[in-house]
Formats: C-alpha cells, sequence, structure tokens
C-alpha cells in the first residue's frame, strides 16, 4: 500500500487541507444499496469513499433473555474478512471486530431502534431474534459508520418471516420490522488538534483517538465510543457531537 | 417420477444466467464476482506475499491457500459465522482444482491467499467460488497455464443435466450432484467429487456436458477479463520502453 | 505453423499465441509440447523470434539491473534487509552499501536506519530468489523527505515514458523531485506532490488511452 507518514498528513492538514481534498467535516460519497442477497430477511451493501461493506439480517425464534421476557433480541457480528484488508487475518473475530460489532449494537438497542416487544411470540418462551451480521469487503477506513448504516440499511428492507405451526417459513415474508428510530453512528479522529469526520484509511491508522457518536432523528445522542490510544479535550468531545449531530442527519438521509 | 421437465424451464444442457465482473475489492491484488443464477460467489487474492510460520514455506516454490466462507445469510436457515468441516473441505478441493493451473516457481517461500465468499447460494457454490478464484488470479497477474472453469453436473429424476440448482439437489425422487473443473484448453480435470448415486455410462455422459459447459463458461470469463483489460490501442511507447527492459 | 494470435492482441492466461518450433516463449509466455501459450494477462509483442507479453497486470519480479525503492525494516552485522515489495525482503550488504570502511562494531543505523527508504539496485537474485542489492552507482540514495505512493509495476515503464520523456515533463512542470522504482514505488518530493500524485494516478489509469501526453501536461498546467 501507499506509504503516507503522519507527517505528511499533518503537513497537509496545516494547509487546511486533507489528502483527497473534503473539508474536515465532510464525509466521501457515500451508496446504499439494498436487497444485495435473497435469502436474507434484508441485506445491503454500504460504500464510504472505497471502503465497502455487506449486511444481513437473519431472524430465528428462540428463547427471550430472563431479564426480558416479553421482547425479541438482537446479536451483532462483524468479521473483518481478510479478502478485505492486507491486515486482517483468517480466524476468530479479534477484539477490534468485537469492538466494532458492539458499538454498533449498543446505538440500535440503546435507541430502541428495533420496537423488540412486537417480536414477541410467545411471553418468556419464544421471541424473535434479530441477527445482523456483517462483512468487511473492502477497507479504506471508517468501518465502523459504515458497517452501522449497512445494519440500519438491512433492517430497513427486512421483512418477518412466516411462524407457523413452530416452524419459520422463510419463503413467506410479509411484515416489515417494527422500527422506531434510525440510529446512525459519525466517527471523528483527531490528529494533532485537528478534527476530522469519516476519516479515510491513513487518516485512521494515524489518529491519535477516535471518538464514535450515535444520534437519532431527535437529535438525542444514544451511545458513544472513544477508541484508540490517545486521549481527548472536553472541547474535542463537544465539536465531534456537534459533527456527528450534523452528519448524522445527511448519512439518515441517505437511509431514505 | 421421472424428472421430464426442469423447475426453471431450461433445456437439460443449459446453464443458467452468468454474470461475472474483475476488479470488485479495489484493495487486494485481484478479484473477481461470478454469478450463476441466483448463486453469487466472490474471490479476492492476496500475495504473493510472506508466509508466516516460517515452517510452512516451500524454498522450491510459492504456495496457495484457499479459503472459502459462507455468508451467514447467504441461504435461508442463518449459518453461524466461523469455519465449518464443510468449508474446509470446500477450501481444500479448492485449493486443488486451482492449483495444476498454477505456475508458483517464481515466488518460492511465498504464499498466494485466496479468499472465497459466498454472499448468496443457490447450489453449485464451490464451482461459481472456484470460477471467481480463477478470475481473480488472473487479475492478480499469477502466471497461470489455463483459467480454470467449474460446473456442477448431474442426475436428477433419472436425467442427466447441467448446473443444478437448489431444488434440483433437494429432489425427492433422486439426485446425484458432480461438481467439476477443469482446465478448458485441454480439458483436464482437476476437481471431481460425486454426491449420489450413478452408474458408469451416468458418469461419461456427465462428463461430456461438463466440457461443453466450461466452454461457455470460459468464454464468460474471457468477456469479464477482457472488460476491465482490453486496450483498443496500444501507445508506440509502451512497446519500445518494455523492449528495452 | 506459426503465429496464431497477431502482435498487439489482447491474451489472457490459457491462449495459444503460436505453434512450432519457429518461436521461443519470452515474458509471460511457456511452451507446452508444440504450442506457445500465454500466462498472464497482456499483449503480444514480438522480438524477432521471441514472444513476449506486455504485462497488463502482476506483482513486481526483480531483475538484475532493477532500479527499485525499498524500505529498510531489518540490521544484521553485515547489513541491512529491505521490504521491496516483492514476496521475498532483500539484502543490502555493508560492503555493497558504501565505499567507507565500515569497522566491525560500527553502528549501521548512522548510515541507514530502521524505515529508512533507499534508492538500490538489484545486483544479483539467487536460485530461490535472495535478492542482493547495491548502493554503489549514479542516482542510488536514501530518500529523506517527501511521500511514497504505490503504483502497479506494469505502468512503470509508461510513468517514465520513451527515454525518460514522461518523468521529465511530470518534473518540470511541477517543481517536484521525482524517482520512480521498478518495483512500483515512486518518489516524490517538493511543491505539488498533490498535483503529481494525481497526475500518475491518472497515466496508471489511462495508459493505454492515446493522447494521454498531452492530458497530463494541460493537467500541470504547461501549455
Amino acid at each position: 500500500m501507499d506509504n503516507i507518514s503522519r507527517e505528511y498528513i499533518t503537513k497537509t492538514l496545516d494547509k487546511g487541507k486533507r489528502l483527497d481534498g473534503r473539508k474536515f467535516d465532510e464525509y466521501r460519497d457515500i451508496e446504499i444499496e439494498y436487497g444485495i442477497s435473497k435469502y436474507a430477511e434484508g441485506s445491503s451493501r454500504v460504500r464510504m469513499g472505497d471502503t465497502e461493506v455487506f449486511a444481513g439480517v437473519k431472524l430465528e425464534v428462540g428463547e427471550p433473555f430472563p431479564d426480558k421476557p416479553d421482547g425479541g433480541t438482537i446479536i451483532v457480528n462483524v468479521e473483518m474478512l481478510p479478502l478485505s484488508s492486507d491486515e486482517f487475518e483468517s480466524g476468530p473475530p479479534g477484539v477490534d471486530s468485537i469492538e466494532l460489532a458492539r458499538v454498533v449494537d449498543r446505538a440500535i438497542r440503546e435507541s430502541n431502534c428495533i420496537d423488540l416487544k412486537k417480536l414477541c411470540i410467545k411471553e418468556k418462551e419464544k421471541v424473535w431474534m434479530v441477527f445482523i451480521d456483517i462483512y468487511t469487503i473492502n477497507n479504506a477506513g471508517n468501518l465502523q459508520d459504515a458497517a452501522c448504516l449497512a445494519s440500519l440499511a438491512a433492517l430497513k428492507q427486512a421483512k418477518i418471516p412466516e411462524y407457523k405451526d413452530e416452524k419459520i417459513d422463510y419463503s413467506k415474508r410479509k411484515d416489515k420490522l417494527p422500527l422506531t428510530s434510525l440510529p446512525v453512528e459519525c466517527t471523528t479522529v483527531k490528529i494533532d488538534n485537528i478534527l476530522l469526520s469519516d476519516p479515510d484509511f491513513y487518516e485512521e491508522r494515524w489518529n491519535d483517538a477516535r471518538l464514535t457518536v450515535a444520534t437519532t432523528e431527535k437529535n438525542e445522542i444514544c451511545a458513544m465510543q472513544k477508541s484508540g490510544k490517545g486521549v481527548l479535550s472536553a472541547d474535542d468531545v463537544r465539536k465531534a457531537i456537534e459533527a456527528s449531530l450534523k452528519n448524522g442527519k445527511l448519512l439518515r438521509e441517505k437511509l431514505k | 417420477m421421472v424428472y421430464s421437465k426442469r423447475v426453471d424451464g431450461r433445456k437439460f444442457d443449459e446453464l443458467r444466467e452468468i454474470e461475472a465482473k474483475v476488479g470488485v475489492v479495489k484493495s487486494a491484488d485481484g478479484s473477481a464476482m461470478f454469478k450463476i443464477g441466483d448463486t453469487i460467489a466472490i474471490a479476492a487474492v492476496r500475495g504473493p506475499r510472506d508466509l508466516y510460520p516460517k515452517f510452512m514455506q516451500n524454498p522450491k516454490k510459492g504456495i496457495l491457500r484457499c479459503n472459502y466462507n459462507m455468508m451467514s445469510f447467504s441461504v435461508d436457515e442463518r449459518i453461524r459465522p466461523g469455519p465449518s468441516r464443510r468449508s474446509k473441505e470446500i477450501g481444500l478441493v479448492t485449493e486443488n482444482a486451482l492449483l495444476p493451473a498454477l505456475n508458483l516457481e517464481e515466488f518460492p517461500n511465498a504464499v498466494v491467499d485466496v479468499f472465497i465468499e459466498i454472499i448468496q447460494a443457490d447450489a453449485g457454490t464451490r464451482c461459481a467460488g472456484i470460477c471467481a478464484a480463477s478470475l481473480a488470479l488472473a487479475d492478480a497477474g499469477i502466471p497461470m497455464k489455463d483459467i480454470v472453469c467449474a460446473i456442477s453436473v448431474g442426475k436428477v429424476g433419472g436425467k442427466i443435466l447441467t448446473d443444478l440448482n437448489k431444488k434440483e439437489e433437494d429432489y425427492e425422487d433422486g439426485s446425484s450432484d458432480m461438481p467439476v473443473a477443469m482446465l478448458p484448453r485441454k480439458n483436464e480435470i482437476s476437481l471431481l467429487q460425486l454426491d449420489g448415486e450413478m452408474k458408469q455410462e451416468d458418469i461419461d455422459e456427465c462428463l461430456k456436458l461438463a466440457i461443453k459447459a466450461c466452454q461457455k463458461i470460459s468464454e464468460i470469463q474471457r468477456n469479464a477479463l477482457m472488460e476491465k483489460y482490453q486496450t483498443n490501442q496500444i501507445d508506440d511507447q509502451v512497446d519500445k520502453e518494455n523492449q528495452d527492459g | 505453423m506459426g503465429l496464431i494470435i497477431k502482435e498487439r492482441e489482447f491474451v489472457i492466461p490459457g491462449d495459444v499465441i503460436a505453434e512450432g518450433i519457429d518461436y521461443l516463449p519470452g515474458n509471460g509466455v511457456y511452451r507446452d509440447g508444440n504450442q506457445l501459450i500465454a500466462q498472464q494477462i497482456g499483449i503480444v509483442n514480438l522480438d524477432n523470434r521471441l514472444i513476449k507479453l506486455v504485462l497488463l497486470t502482476g506483482a513486481y519480479r526483480p531483475k538484475i539491473g532493477d532500479i527499485v525503492i525499498g524500505q529498510i525494516v531489518n540490521m544484521g552485522f553485515n547489513g541491512w534487509t529491505l521490504d521491496i515489495g516483492f514476496s521475498n525482503l532483500a539484502m543490502l550488504s555493508v560492503r555493497d552499501a558504501t565505499s567507507d570502511f565500515i569497522d566491525k562494531k560500527a553502528d549501521l543505523s548512522r548510515y541507514y536506519d530502521f524505515d529508512d527508504y533507499i534508492v538500490a539496485k538489484v545486483l544479483n537474485i539467487s536460485k530461490s530468489n535472495l535478492i542482493d542489492l547495491t548502493m554503489k552507482g549514479h542516482g542510488l540514495m536514501r530518500l529523506k523527505e517527501g511521500i511514497i505512493i504505490d503504483v502497479s509495476p506494469s505502468k512503470v515503464p509508461r510513468i517514465i515514458g520513451k527515454q525518460g520523456s514522461m518523468i521529465t515533463m511530470l518534473k518540470n512542470l511541477s517543481n517536484c523531485e521525482i524517482s520512480v522504482g521498478q518495483n512500483g514505488k515512486v518518489w516524490i518530493d517538493g511543491g505539488n506532490t498533490g498535483k503529481i500524485i494525481e497526475a500518475i494516478k491518472l497515466i496508471e489509469k489511462e495508459s493505454h488511452i492515446p493522447g494521454l501526453t498531452e492530458k497530463i501536461e494541460k493537467m500541470l498546467g504547461g501549455k
């Protein structure tokens, strides 16, 4: 891969520019495609610049969690495929993969994105389990935001299979999933003293710290995650949240 | 009951509709998508690159490593992410299907990694994976004797046919499935499996169908490569420079 | 007998280019019995009796005499190990690095340190692909500032141009220093690196389309 050093990036940023000419708070071009896999209850492909991910929603019937006997369950899994980057290895999900999945999960859960009560089939016994599986296809930075957006797109498109006589009939999918909110995630990185939205591959590699903020239509913040080995000031956090609220709206528009 | 008419109306030696595209994973050294009917496979190649652990290195030539995986949502019943015995076996037979076509002498101690992902599965996934992988290897510039193609042939309800779909694979009154991969220039078979019962003459007939099918697939693979690489004119400058160096 | 696929035609692996013993297999072509067959994607190129391919894709394959840009990844007692973007690492021994006398206990990092980029020449390639580099020669040096970008090695000739015409134009129109390695690494330092990177990426993309030179010239603000 290109060797773009940290020095080169900071020199370019000092001149007020990013390598690809974007403004500091600007997102790359976003493309969303719905229904890329017909056996999924819902699926999508999202491109954010050159970053590309697939997401698929599958529904199964199972027992509810004991602390929530009348609600469906959500399970989010991310596979950082070795085909998408020289730096990903084969094997079970590493901690990066797990963090990515859990942050997407948090946004969906805490915003009540899916009305889980409506996914109850028989209280304490049978509920719909919503599996969201995300696969990275090409890593050009900011898999986090792309993964969350792809999950929402797949959820939006998803239809519930028929459950009859204790069996799921996947060939009959009728009702859409009961969604109440679309919690979009926006990630900001900090390099030296500069905050950048939607980091590309090199900005992500050289970042000091990263903040992902999930926002809803009501301008509420439902999840946050600081990643990376550096630090952020309270002012950085405030600015990142502002940028996330603004960009969150734009990303949500793309889902329509 | 004799299978007199195919569920999707195809002729017995007719392939489903095929779509192939080269260069679908930007950062990979080579990549391709291969779609046949409702089965969609993508393959990406990374390499030749350093191989660790070192004891796996071959000082005489590079090695090929194939990884086959089905996305969890590629079929009705969700597949738990992670390798299975089936996916490991398919990885191995895929490796053995592609290896005879590759010339890895120029890369001792290195590895060429091939990753196949099935996005949507309607039978014939390992064959679609091999077709995609061959294109990806050519796209990556790995020296190859030929572009490998693969197709499933078989016997369904007493009839010999080409390119079984899932309904045919699951046919109640008898279904045998025979995936075949070949190097099409000399019709050399590099993958052959049989799942089901067949008589000797059935197998002969199946192989004839496979050869025919592979010629068609070969054309489609060529077109996919041409679409990405075809040049209309060569600038004189390039010729000269390459002759000197 | 003879040439089955004409010169300048596009071929893919497995295509039979010629039959008979009149021709010899060159780069990208192999012999199978009576036939000469393509083993990579390329354009047929005839050089007397040698049939070879102008490769359109592929990893870098080092040849003796190639100028390459490599990065220091390790240091031993006798020299340095470099990554030149090939599946094997390359070696630069102390005696090929400099004409200075270097004491056995000397600190090699004073000459070239970890992560340094250098422009070197391929001196020797052994049977098992062990590559020896040398720094003794004109234009071979350590690169100090600037950035390195990757291009497809098969596009390097186009970026250099006939007799170096393209790269000279790039340098003149941008006030940048540019060095191109056969291994697909391009070093750029100076004023307008952004524009040069754009230009080089365009050359990569449209290398086969006529009128490219004029297009690049216009892009960089030439006449």
